[in-house]
C-alpha cells in the first residue's frame, strides 16, 4: 500500500501541470454522448495518471455515478468516494454513467496500457506486451513517457518495440530509419508485418532499403525458429510414439507376438498414474504431491509387468506359432481390459496433473515455447530406450532372450527355462507400455479409449523401423513424427497423418521388413 | 573376394551363350551370401539334356541353396544361371520358373496337408495355370486317368480319398515325387528322395529316376546322402563343398579322390 | 439358358445332400415364413413378427454376406484382412450418396443440387466425385467396383511384395484407419463426422414404410443366397482348391507353376466386392452411413464372426454372424456392460478352444455320438 502512494505522489510530481487537465477529464467521463466519453476515455488512458484506472475500471463495471452538480462518484461495497479527491462522498440522487459496448471496449484498451504505469513490474511488462500487439496513435505520447521512467530493461524492451512501431509511420524519415532499426533486431511476425505493410508507401530511398534489409533478416531468423520448433515438435511427437512403441518392439519384435492389447497396457499405466495421485492427495500432505510421478512410473512398470505374466502364461503361451490366432486373442484382451476400467473408473476422462515442476516452460524467440512437460517426455523416453538396450545386451536375461528368440530348442536343451524367458519378455513389452502409459497421462486424456488412438501407430512405427530392431524403432518414431509435423502446415493434422500412413502402406510394399531389416535364411521361411 | 583363390577355375567361359551351348541348365560363376556366410561361392555346373546328376557334399555345402537359386527363390548376388541355353533364370520369380519346365522335390517332403492325395495331384497336373482357367476348370476322364495312374505308380492308389496330412513321411515322399510326374517337367530338381524311405522303397525310387531319365527327354539332379542310392543310380557325380565344385566324375573316381574323401567320405 | 458345364456340375451335383436340404429350409423361412408372419397375423398376435425384427433380420442379412467374404479371403485363402469393414462401408457410401441426391429439394435447406451438409459448409456446386450418383444403377456398379478397385490396387501392391500373415494384417488395418480419418474430414465430401444420413426413400419408395423395409429385407436374403452360391463355385473350383494350397503352403504352390499372388488377388478383390454390395444393403435399412464404419474395432469384429461360426466353412460365417450379432442385440440392450466382456471372451475362447468354431464343435460332438452308438 505504501508503495502504490509513493508512485502516486511521483507521478502527482512530476505532472503537477496536468492535474487540471485529469479532473477535466474525469468530468468530460459524465459526456453527454458516447463519442465524448470515449474521447475522455482516451485522453485519460494518455495522461497517465494512476488514479485512472482505478475510475476506468469502475466506469467499466457500471460503478462510476454521476450527481447533479458534476461531481464523479465511485461506488463501492463501503460506499461512495470522490473520484478525484478520494474521499468519502454522498451518494444522495447520483446517477451511473451509461456505457455501451463501444465505450466498453475502450475502457478495456485504457486500461491495459494504464498498466503501463502501475507500480507492479509484471502488470507493466503485461501491459508492453498488449500495446506491442496493438500500438495505436494515441497511446504514443503515453509510451514514451512510460518509457522515460522505467527502470526494468525487459520491459523497456518491449516499449522501445512498440514505439519503434508506431514511429514506422513517422513524418520524419530520421526518426522512420530509427524505427527500423529498432525493428531489426525483433522476431516478432507482427512487426515484420508493420514493416512490410510500411514498404507499400514508403518513399525515402535510404529508409526503404533499411526496410527491406530488416525485413529479410527477421524472414531469416523466424524461418529458424519455424524449423526449430517444428524439429521439438517432431521430436516430442516421435518421442511419444516411440514410447507407446517401444513395448512392441519388444512383444512382435523379439517375440513375434503380435499384442493387440499393447495400448490398453499403455491405459492401465496412465490409470495408475491416476491412483497414484490420488492416493498422494489422500494420504500424503499436500507438498509431496509433486512426487507422485516420479513414484508412479515405478509402480507402473510392476503393474503392467504382472498383468502382462499373467496374460502370457494364461492365453498367450498357448497360441505360440499362430500368430493371427494370437492377434484375435488379444484384441479380445484388450476388450475386456478396456471395459473392466469403465466398470471400475467411469467412461469419462480422469484428470492427472502436471506436476509443478512439469508445468510452464521456457519462452524462446519467435512466440515458440519450449514446455516442461514435452521435455521431460523427449528425455524420459530416451533414458527407457537406453536402459532397454542395455538390459538386453549386457544382462544375463537379454541374453538368454536372444538365445530363446534364435533358437528356442537349442536355448532350451542349454537349460534356459523357456516358458520362463517368454513371460517375462512379455511382461517387460507390457511394463515398457505401462510406463510409457503414465507419460502420456501427461500430455492427453486419461480414458478407457486412451491406448486405442496409439495401437494403429505404434505398428507402423515397428513395422516402419524394421522387426526386431530397437535402432530401427527409434529411427522409425522419430523420422515419422518429424514427417507428420512438417507436413501438419501445409496438409493439416488430419491430412498429415493420412498421408503418413499411405506413404508408410506403400513403403512396406518396397521393402517388406521394414526400414533396419534383418536379412538371412531364418528370416525368409 | 580374397579367400576364393584355392578354388581357382581353369577353363573361364569365352562369352556368354558359347559355353551354354547344348546344355539344359547352365550355372557359371553363381555366389550368394547370408550376412557375410557365403553359402554358394562361385559355383558353375552344366548339365547336358536328358543327363541324370547325382549331387554329394556335406551339409552346408549349398546343396539345397543351388535348388533355390535355380527354382527363383533365392537371388544369386552375382552369377548366370541359364536354362536352355538362352533363358536366364535370375530375372525369374518361382511360378514363372516352374512353368518354364523346372519342377522341384524340397527336402522336407512339402504337400498340402488340407486337400487329399488325390487334389494334390491335380493341382499338379499339367494344364493351364491362369486364374480363370482354374476357376473354370473341369477335370475330364484323361486327367483322371492320368492322375490314376501317377497313383499306381507311385503307390498311394488306395489312399487317394485321404488327406495328404494324414500320410507317412515314405509316403508324403512318394506323394511329392508323383507331383513332380503330375507336371511333366523337363528338369527335375530332387532334394533327398529317399530320406525316410525303407530299403525296398529306396530301390524303387532309383528305379523311377533311371526309367525317367531313360527316354532323354527329362533331366534330373538328385541330391542325396545315401550313398547306396548313389551307386544305384550310375550316375555323373558332382561334390560340392564350401558353395563350390570340390570334384566331378562317376562314382569311382570320386571316391579316389583325395580331397573328397578328406572333407566328405571320411579316411 | 444354358449354365456352363462347370457351374451345372459343381453345384448340382453335390455329395453332400444334408447341405441342399438345409439351405432349402433356409431359403423358406427366410423367403416365405418370416415375410408371410409378418405380413398376415395381426399386430400383436404371438405369431406375428413386428417390422423392427424384419429389419434387424435385414442387417444380420448384410452382415452374413459380408462374413461370407471375409471367410472366402480368410478361410480358404489365409488372409486375415483387418480392414473388410473398409469395403462394406465404401459400398455403403455409394448407396447412401445415391439416396443423398435423392433427396433432392426436400432437404432442410431445400436445395435440389447440394445435399445438405454442403450448402450448410457453404459449397457452391456439386464435387465431381458425386456426378453419376443420383442414377441408381452407377451408384450400384460403384459400389461394386469402388472397393473392388481398392482392393485391387491395395492387394497387388501387397501381394506382389509378398507381405503376407500378420504384417498384412497389419497394413489393412492402417488402411482402414487412414480411410476413417479422411471420411472424418469435411473436405473430403462424404458428410464428415456425421455422415450421410436423413434419406427419405429409395428408386422411390419411401424407406420409413414397412413394405420398403420387408423388400429390403428380401432383397438382402436373395444376395445372401446369391453370395452363398458364388462362393460355393469358387470354392470348389480347382482355384478354391488352390487358394487352400496358399493358405496351407504359400511357397509350394509357387513352385507348381501357380502364381499365388493372382489366387489371392482374385480372392481379395471378390471379396471386397461382395463386401461392398453388403454395405450397399445395409445402409437403406439403418438408414445412416457414418465414418465409424470404417474403424478398425469393425474390422476385426468381422473375423470374430467368422471364427465364432467356423472358418473355412461357409455355413459357420453365415451362422457365426448371425449368433455373434444376435447376441450384441440381445446384450446391448439388456447388459450393456457385460457385451465387451462376452466380446472379449468370445475372441480369447475361439481362438484358444475351439479353432474351427461352433460348427467344428458340433461335427465334434456328433462324431463322437456316432463312436459311442
Amino acid at each position: 500500500m505504501k508503495i502504490l502512494i509513493l508512485a502516486l505522489l511521483a507521478f502527482l510530481a512530476c505532472a503537477p501541470a496536468r492535474a487540471d487537465e485529469f479532473s477535466d477529464a474525469v468530468r468530460a467521463l459524465n459526456a453527454d454522448n458516447f463519442a465524448d466519453k470515449i474521447a475522455a476515455v482516451e485522453t485519460l488512458a494518455g495522461l497517465g495518471d494512476g488514479r485512472a484506472a482505478t475510475i476506468l475500471e469502475a466506469m467499466s463495471d457500471g460503478n462510476l455515478l454521476a450527481t447533479k452538480d458534476g461531481a464523479i462518484l465511485i461506488q463501492r461495497a463501503s460506499g461512495f468516494t470522490d473520484a478525484l479527491t478520494q474521499a468519502p462522498a454522498s451518494g444522495e440522487g447520483a446517477e451511473p454513467i451509461t456505457v455501451n459496448n463501444r465505450l466498453r471496449g475502450a475502457l478495456r484498451g485504457a486500461v491495459g496500457r494504464l498498466g503501463l504505469f502501475s507500480p507492479d513490474a509484471e502488470l507493466r511488462k503485461r501491459a508492453a506486451e498488449s500495446v506491442l500487439t496493438s500500438p495505436t496513435p494515441e497511446s504514443a505520447g503515453m509510451m514514451r513517457r512510460a518509457l522515460a521512467n522505467e527502470t526494468v530493461p525487459e520491459v523497456r524492451t518491449l516499449l522501445a518495440l512498440a514505439l519503434a512501431n508506431l514511429d514506422l509511420a513517422d513524418e520524419d524519415p530520421a526518426r522512420r530509419r530509427a524505427a527500423v532499426a529498432a525493428l531489426r533486431d525483433s522476431s516478432d511476425p507482427l512487426s515484420r508485418g508493420r514493416l512490410q505493410a510500411m514498404l507499400e508507401n514508403e518513399t525515402d530511398s535510404e529508409v526503404r532499403a533499411a526496410a527491406e534489409k530488416a525485413v529479410s533478416e527477421i524472414n531469416f531468423r523466424l524461418s529458424l525458429v519455424s524449423i526449430g520448433a517444428n524439429i521439438f515438435q517432431g521430436l516430442s511427437l516421435g518421442s511419444v510414439m516411440l514410447l507407446a512403441a517401444i513395448g512392441l518392439a519388444v512383444t512382435f519384435g523379439v517375440m513375434g507376438v503380435i499384442n493387440m492389447a499393447h495400448g490398453e497396457m499403455i491405459m492401465l499405466g496412465a490409470y495408475t498414474a491416476f491412483v497414484v495421485q490420488e492416493l498422494f492427495r489422500a494420504f500424503l500432505p499436500p507438498g509431496l504431491i509433486g512426487w507422485y510421478l516420479p513414484v508412479a512410473v515405478p509402480v507402473a512398470f510392476v503393474v503392467t509387468f504382472l498383468v502382462g505374466v499373467a496374460l502370457e502364461r494364461s492365453v498367450i503361451r498357448f497360441l505360440y506359432g499362430r500368430p493371427l490366432e494370437t492377434m484375435l486373442a488379444t484384441w479380445g484382451i484388450s476388450l475386456m481390459l478396456q471395459q473392466l476400467v469403465r466398470s471400475i473408473f467411469g467412461a469419462s476422462n480422469r484428470e492427472v496433473a502436471n506436476p509443478d515442476w512439469m508445468t510452464g516452460g521456457v519462452d524462446l524467440i519467435g512466440g515458440f515455447t519450449l514446455t516442461y512437460n514435452r521435455v521431460v517426455i523427449i528425455i524420459f523416453c530416451m533414458a527407457v530406450l537406453g536402459a532397454l538396450a542395455a538390459l538386453l545386451r549386457w544382462s544375463s536375461f537379454g541374453l538368454h532372450m536372444r538365445a530363446v528368440t534364435q533358437n528356442r530348442p537349442m536355448a532350451s536343451a542349454m537349460g534356459i527355462p523357456t516358458g520362463r524367458i517368454d513371460a517375462a519378455t512379455f511382461g517387460l513389452g507390457s511394463g515398457i507400455a505401462g510406463m510409457a502409459g503414465v507419460a502420456l497421462s501427461q500430455i492427453g486424456n486419461v480414458s478407457p479409449n486412451l491406448g486405442q488412438g496409439y495401437i494403429v501407430d505404434s505398428f507402423m512405427v515397428v513395422v516402419f523401423g524394421g522387426v526386431g530392431s530397437l535402432w530401427g524403432t527409434l529411427v522409425g518414431a522419430l523420422s515419422l513424427g518429424l514427417v507428420n509435423k512438417i507436413l501438419e502446415p501445409y496438409a493439416g493434422a488430419m491430412l498429415g497423418k493420412i498421408l503418413v500412413l499411405v506413404v508408410i502402406i506403400l513403403f512396406i510394399q518396397k521393402r517388406p521388413r521394414g526400414l533396419f531389416a534383418l536379412k538371412g535364411r531364418s528370416v525368409e521361411s | 573376394m580374397l579367400d576364393d583363390s584355392f578354388e581357382v577355375q581353369v577353363d573361364e567361359p569365352a562369352g556368354p551363350g558359347v559355353p551354354a551351348a547344348g546344355s539344359i541348365l547352365y550355372l557359371d560363376g553363381v555366389s550368394v551370401s547370408f550376412d557375410g556366410f557365403k553359402a554358394l561361392n562361385s559355383l558353375s555346373l552344366i548339365l547336358a539334356p536328358g543327363e541324370l546328376r547325382t549331387i554329394v557334399g556335406p551339409n552346408g555345402a549349398g546343396k539345397t541353396t543351388m535348388m533355390d537359386v535355380i527354382t527363383g527363390k533365392t537371388r544369386p548376388d552375382e552369377g548366370d544361371v541359364l536354362f536352355d541355353q538362352k533363358i536366364d533364370l535370375t530375372q525369374l520369380d518361382e511360378s514363372e520358373i516352374a512353368n518354364l519346365g523346372i519342377g522341384r522335390k524340397f527336402q522336407k517332403p512339402t504337400v498340402f496337408e488340407h486337400l487329399s492325395v488325390f487334389e494334390n495331384l491335380e493341382l499338379a497336373l499339367k494344364a493351364d495355370r491362369g486364374t480363370f482357367a482354374t476357376l473354370m476348370f473341369l477335370l475330364k476322364s484323361e486327367h483322371r486317368d492320368r492322375i490314376d495312374a501317377t497313383l499306381a505308380r507311385i503307390g498311394l492308389a488306395d489312399k487317394a480319398v485321404q488327406r495328404a496330412g494324414s500320410l507317412s513321411h515314405g509316403q508324403k515322399q512318394w506323394l511329392e515325387i508323383g507331383m513332380l510326374l503330375m507336371q511333366d517337367q523337363r528338369l527335375l530338381l530332387l532334394d533327398e528322395p529317399v530320406a525316410g524311405m525303407t530299403d525296398s522303397e529306396t530301390e524303387a525310387t532309383a528305379q523311377l529316376m533311371l526309367d525317367l531319365a531313360k527316354d532323354g527327354t527329362r533331366s534330373l539332379v538328385v541330391v542325396e546322402h545315401d550313398m547306396e542310392f548313389v551307386r544305384a543310380l550310375g550316375a555323373k557325380v558332382t561334390v560340392l563343398h564350401e558353395g563350390s565344385v570340390l570334384a566331378e566324375g562317376s562314382l569311382e573316381t570320386i571316391q579316389a579322390d583325395a580331397k573328397v574323401v578328406e572333407v566328405y567320405l571320411g579316411r | 439358358m444354358t449354365l456352363h458345364p462347370s457351374l451345372s456340375a459343381r453345384l448340382f451335383a453335390t455329395d453332400d445332400r444334408r447341405l441342399w436340404w438345409g439351405l432349402g429350409a433356409a431359403a423358406l423361412v427366410l423367403l416365405v415364413v418370416i415375410p408371410a408372419l409378418n405380413l398376415l397375423p395381426t399386430p400383436g398376435s404371438a405369431l406375428h413378427v413386428p417390422n423392427y425384427v424384419v429389419t434387424l433380420l435385414g442387417k444380420y442379412l448384410c452382415y452374413a454376406t459380408l462374413a461370407l467374404a471375409m471367410d472366402l479371403v480368410w478361410g480358404y485363402c489365409g488372409v486375415l484382412s483387418l480392414g473388410h469393414g473398409a469395403f462394406f462401408a465404401l459400398g455403403g457410401y455409394a448407396m447412401g450418396m445415391f439416396m443423398m441426391r435423392s433427396i433432392g429439394a426436400r432437404g432442410v435447406y431445400g436445395n435440389a443440387e447440394l445435399p445438405d451438409f454442403m450448402v450448410f459448409l457453404n459449397w457452391k456446386e456439386l464435387p465431381w466425385y458425386w456426378m453419376g450418383f443420383d442414377q441408381f444403377w452407377f451408384a450400384a456398379l460403384m459400389a461394386l467396383l469402388v472397393p473392388g478397385a481398392l482392393a485391387f490396387v491395395f492387394g497387388w501392391l501387397a501381394f506382389r511384395s509378398r507381405i503376407t500373415g500378420v504384417y498384412l494384417s497389419i497394413i489393412t488395418q492402417a488402411m482402414t484407419y487412414a480411410l476413417m480419418l479422411a471420411f472424418f474430414r469435411n473436405e473430403m465430401g462424404f458428410g464428415g463426422n456425421n455422415g450421410l444420413t436423413d434419406f427419405k426413400d429409395i428408386l422411390g419408395f419411401p424407406l420409413a414404410q414397412p413394405s420398403t423395409k420387408l423388400a429390403l429385407y428380401l432383397l438382402s436374403a436373395l444376395v445372401l443366397g446369391l453370395a452363398f452360391l458364388l462362393v460355393r463355385f469358387v470354392i470348389t473350383s480347382k482355384l478354391g482348391r488352390i487358394m487352400m494350397a496358399v493358405r496351407d503352403a504359400e511357397s509350394r504352390v509357387r513352385f507348381l507353376g501357380y502364381s499365388p499372388t493372382h489366387v489371392k488377388l482374385f480372392a481379395f478383390t471378390l471379396s471386397a466386392m461382395l463386401a461392398g454390395l453388403a454395405g450397399a444393403l445395409y445402409v437403406p435399412q439403418v438408414g445412416i452411413i457414418n465414418p465409424s464404419e470404417f474403424s478398425p474395432a469393425n474390422s476385426i469384429e468381422i473375423a470374430i464372426w467368422v471364427a465364432v461360426g467356423g472358418r473355412g466353412t461357409l455355413v459357420g460365417a453365415v451362422l457365426g454372424a448371425f449368433a455373434v450379432n444376435g447376441a450384441k442385440t440381445w446384450l446391448t440392450g439388456a447388459a450393456p456392460e457385460l457385451w465387451l466382456f462376452l466380446l472379449g471372451a468370445l475372441f480369447i475362447a475361439v481362438t484358444l478352444g475351439l479353432p474351427k468354431g461352433l460348427l467344428g464343435l458340433w461335427g465334434q460332438i456328433r462324431r463322437k455320438e456316432v463312436r459311442d452308438a
